[in-house]
């Protein structure tokens, strides 16, 4: 429980509950989540509170933490992949503060990991759970606005819109088009965007151990997907939904098959491709991995 | 599967009895009765406000009716009141077994996805999951329509307004229904673009045994198209039968009137 | 380089402490007081509470200070402090024809009972920088400076001076004699605004009220002195006024099932009014204003008048289960606006006009009046209306007229997106190399130009 200061007489002392949400409102939570397990993919709308940091910036993610964290879980928070951009560091200490709990940044440490758009390189196990920042909830909302019409087409399955906008990626660029918030189907039924993740990402959705959770506050929904869930991204027989592959490994930990971020090194074009995955990139150090410019920088540029 | 349906002689495809509609106080239509056989041409005229699109609306459930029924024959053969259709398999009969040319086409085609993309909707709709397959299906009847294969990317914002038209027909006609409503298809169109589309409506129909109803405010269209005509004022039928013999020979002073009017035009 | 994506730490932690130099401003200047927040500034308190639904003045004048004056910002640090509080219970709907009216005009009545009610206004006013005012530090000196604008121009009545304008502050007092005894409106201190006394002050007085056939320009009015005197009698509401003779629908009748509540339960669609009305009095004062704005402007115009516009002082009491009784809590401001509109009649009800009804904390006219517009728009299937335009578009603007939601996810776009750009600069890469090769494939016998076939 925190105090925070007290500013002018008379005022009361503004205190917090533990993760700052009060009982009744994790309650609620709660509710929201179990029935969200219990439909997989179903967008369950749940009462989203204000919370202390804005829309958008994983209020959804953060409700849906706090009314799952106890006394002793151990938190990750990331953001595109690390620890360690602002994002994440400002949720990880607003947990740190609220709730007092241990924080990690190992991936195979944590028991709740929030993320913003990666899912970690390394594998999720029973017992974890991943919970999700999820900006825009409805996959059918950029094909259709309005929300009377999509929870219409999501209680009857028709999904004939979502595969139209398929074929017309296909149809105008040779490709399917949407490279993140790739749409999939949950357990056969339900359509669901799995937040903007990389459809890199999509596979590791499918049959994972874990347990994943999504959040959005400002559209004030949660959904779910519960453990060892077939989850299927879309796509067309003879255009298989396929993944990016990057052509060289990562260049400080030499890892392949992961998700690399570009950094751009100066300003004749030299760049370099590292783990996305900050944890995945320093484990793999830590073991002895190298990549191409694991020397320090300056160096041996491409 | 359409022309097995049509060797039923007896079997109607589409049953209204006693249909009405009020908005309000206000009369849309009343007392209404049609049936319609598989491959049959059914034209409903009448000037604007006699209730033609009204019965329309009832007929292809857009609208619930304030009394009467509506049944249609399923493709299995049996008849259903269409009131008592889940909403899903009210959906399942609207994109597959039934089709409906607006007279707007904004209003019957998404505007900003290709042609190909308006036509392939229904068959993903209905579960095709293969796109070279949706491809080619999309493609025949581009063709088929007069629509040139190398417009089949672009959407419908750049056709003129009889391609909308034929692109309509041919996203309506992909999954084989078997019974199209038409509303004014042709109005709004050039003469010499309004003859074409006819022609074209008149032999697709052929080929496919399709069951149409048609509205339309113009009785040369119902006389080249329609097989039995009904005639409407003031919410009521009141005059029907062979198209020809009504033309011909109106009983009613109305229809004599709306008759004239066209031949003296 | 890769430095960039590290170290994130540190840098918000200075970030940080920047930003409160940056608010503290000149440390020589003399750091504002939430009592001068809450005096000079009212009108910004009253937006943060009535869009931050806090009705705490000094909370909210703690926010406005903590956010620099941002008012966005201190709606959403007002919001996310009200998620914290215990919830004991709703109130009473309060009742606002019983309203301890500071100010109360009606655009459809010339006179009506109780009067018209200016109270402190810019109505009015010349939009006038006054240059007194910025070097003006004391209330005798702003008094002064009253004085002098209203024997200046006398239809003009003056900026309040220090204080929370209660009324008094307002006072043109074109004889002056009462100035000196005018007691200073002396706000009451911090406690005031979670209970207010329940006794009328004496500053009442103040109100300007005009009087039968003056319209608001005439030349008489009266002040001061008699106003006090004679308190404020009935003051029904326009609406009842016009509903005694059936002109207008009757206010909805209450059934007794208590109204969805928008902050504990997920906004879903078809939104009853009861829902919509929470939303709007939640919602941005600007998106409001713009919407209101457009149905005047034709998109929906629902023709409407200013039945009446009031704001003072309303009882809040909370029925207490054990006690059997409703039990007084304490006072707050709000500001009313019943619009009236024209309606046509249908077959089965005879012509009558209809309501839009707009009700805020604090006194804000602006947003109470674009509120009753804009939720008179909504009603337009109940009605029977075309819909035609943004302003009734229930899913339009409900989703997006909060603006601690909107600025959000608008402000999001800050937050990194090297994940999903770097998907996407893959696959733009890809799909350039393969146009390339195309058309090198081509390129030896066909020229450039006549490659693409003629559109239409």
């Amino acid at each position: 429980m925190t105090a925070l200061a007290r500013t002018a007489s008379g005022m009361p002392a503004i205190t917090y509950n533990f993760a700052y949400l009060d009982e009744q409102t994790k309650r609620m939570i709660r509710r929201a989540i179990l029935k969200a397990i219990a439909i997989p993919g179903y967008q369950v709308p749940f009462a989203s509170r204000e919370m202390p940091m804005p829309y958008g910036w994983g209020t959804g993610g953060v409700q849906v933490t706090a009314a799952i964290l106890g006394a002793n879980d151990v938190l990750k928070v990331i953001d595109q992949g690390s620890d360690d951009t602002t994002n994440a560091v400002a949720i990880r200490s607003f947990f740190e503060t609220t709730a007092g709990v241990a924080t990690t940044t190992r991936t195979r440490d944590a028991t709740i990991i929030q993320t913003r758009h990666r899912i970690p390189e390394a594998p999720l196990r029973a017992g974890q759970v991943i919970v999700y920042q999820v900006p825009i909830p409805e996959p059918l909302r950029f094909l259709e606005p309005r929300e009377t019409e999509t929870r219409r087409l999501h209680a009857l399955s028709d999904y004939g819109l979502m595969q139209v906008k398929l074929y017309e990626d296909i149809a105008r660029h040779g490709h399917i088009a949407t490279t993140y918030a790739y749409p999939v189907k949950v357990a056969g039924r339900y359509v669901m965007d799995p937040s903007p993740i990389p459809k890199f990402d999509n596979p590791k959705m499918d049959d994972s151990p874990a347990l994943q959770l999504f959040g959005a506050g400002r559209e004030k929904r949660i959904y779910a997907i519960p453990p060892y869930t077939r989850v299927v991204s879309l796509d067309f027989e003879d255009h298989p939904f396929a993944v990016q592959a990057f052509a060289e490994p990562c260049a400080l930990c030499g890892a392949k098959g992961v998700y690399l971020d570009e950094v751009i090194l100066d300003d004749k074009g030299g760049r370099m491709f590292v783990c996305s995955d900050t944890d995945h990139c320093a484990t793999r150090q830590a073991e002895g991995h190298t990549g191409s410019m694991s020397a320090p920088y300056g160096e041996g540029q491409p | 599967m359409s022309q097995e349906m049509t060797s039923l002689p007896d079997a109607p495809l589409l049953v209204a009895e006693g249909l009405a509609k009020y908005y309000g106080s206000r009369l849309g239509c009343r007392d209404v009765d049609l049936t319609l056989h598989a491959g049959e041409v059914l034209a409903i005229v009448g000037e604007s406000g006699s209730g033609k699109s009204t019965l329309l609306s009832l007929l292809s459930t857009e609208l619930a009716p304030s009394a009467g029924h509506v049944s249609y024959r399923m493709r299995d053969g049996e008849m259903r009141d269409l009131a008592a259709l889940s909403e899903a398999e009210r959906r399942l009969l609207l994109r597959t077994d039934w089709g409906f040319v607006r007279q707007h086409a904004e209003q019957g085609l998404r505007m900003a996805v290709s042609a190909g993309g308006n036509v392939g909707e229904r068959l993903m709709a209905v579960g095709w999951r293969h796109y070279g397959n949706i491809r080619q299906e999309a493609a025949d009847w581009l063709v088929r329509v007069e629509i040139a294969t190398e417009r089949m990317d672009d959407d419908p914002r750049t056709f003129s307004g009889g391609m909308r038209q034929r692109l309509q027909i041919a996203r309506n006609l992909v999954t084989r229904p078997r019974l199209v409503f038409m509303d004014e298809p042709t109005s709004g169109l050039d003469v010499s673009v309004q003859a074409r589309l006819l022609d074209l409506i008149r032999q697709l129909v052929e080929e496919f045994g399709l069951a149409v109803v048609i509205v339309t405010h113009d009785l040369a269209v119902a006389r080249l198209l329609s097989h039995r005509i009904m005639v409407m004022k003031s919410g009521r039928v009141i005059e029907q039968g062979l198209t020809d013999q009504v033309l011909d020979d109106p009983r009613e002073p109305y229809t004599q009137l709306l008759v004239s009017s066209v031949l003296a035009a | 380089m890769y430095v960039a994506v590290k170290g994130g730490e540190a840098a918000i932690r200075n970030a940080h402490a920047l930003l409160a130099q940056r608010r503290r401003g000149d440390a020589s200047v003399p750091e504002i007081g939430l009592d001068q927040i809450t005096g000079q500034l009212s009108l910004a308190v009253d937006r943060v509470m009535a869009e931050g639904s806090l009705y705490d003045r000094e909370l909210a004048a703690l926010a406005i200070k903590q956010a620099r004056g941002d008012l966005i910002e201190a709606i959403f640090l007002a919001r996310a402090f009200r998620t914290t509080l215990p919830r004991f219970g709703a109130s009473v709907p309060v009742d606002t024809g019983a309203m301890r009216v500071r100010r109360r005009i009606s655009a459809t009545f010339k006179d009506l009972p109780g009067g018209q009610v200016l109270g402190p206004t810019f109505d009015y006013t010349h939009r006038l920088l006054d240059e007194r005012l910025a070097t003006q530090a004391g209330d005798d000196a702003d008094r002064t400076a009253a004085e002098t604008t209203t024997s200046a121009r006398p239809n003009v009545p003056p900026l309040p001076p220090a204080g929370e304008g209660w009324g008094g502050g307002t006072a043109p007092t074109p004889d002056a004699s009462p100035a000196g005894e005018i007691p200073a409106p002396s706000l009451p201190s911090s406690d005031r605004t979670r209970l207010l006394p329940s006794s009328t002050p004496e500053t009442e007085a103040g109100n300007i009220r005009l009087r039968s056939g003056r319209g608001f320009t005439g030349a008489r009015v009266h002040t001061s002195g008699e106003a006090a005197e004679a308190p404020a009698g009935p003051m029904p509401r326009v609406t009842d006024l016009l509903g005694d003779e059936g002109l207008i629908e009757p206010a909805p009748a209450d059934d007794g099932t208590p109204p969805r509540d928008l902050t504990r339960e997920p906004l879903s669609f078809p939104a009853d009014r009861p829902l919509r009305l929470q939303a709007l009095a939640r919602g941005d004062e600007g998106f409001l204003l713009a919407l209101g704005y457009s149905t005047q402007r034709g998109y929906a115009r629902t023709h409407p008048f200013v039945g009446e516009i009031r704001f003072g002082e309303v009882e809040v009491s909370l029925h207490a289960e054990e006690l059997g009784f409703a039990v007084p809590l304490g006072e707050i401001s709000v500001t009313e606006c019943q619009s009236v509109n024209q309606f046509k009649g249908s077959a089965t009800q005879p012509p009558q006009f209809t309501r839009g009804y707009g009700l805020v904390f604090g006194q804000l006219e602006r947003k109470a009046m674009s509120m009753a517009l804009v939720d008179r728009s909504l009603r337009f299937a109940e009605l029977g209306e075309e819909k035609s335009a943004p302003a009734q578009d229930e899913e339009f603007v409900l989703s997006h007229c909060d603006n601690v939601q909107a600025t959000g996810f608008v402000e999001h776009l800050k937050l990194p997106h090297y994940v999903d750009f770097q998907a996407e600069l893959d696959l733009i890469r890809r799909m350039r190399a393969e146009h390339a090769a195309e058309a090198e494939a081509q390129a030896p016998d066909v020229a450039e130009a006549p490659h693409k076939e003629a559109a239409e």
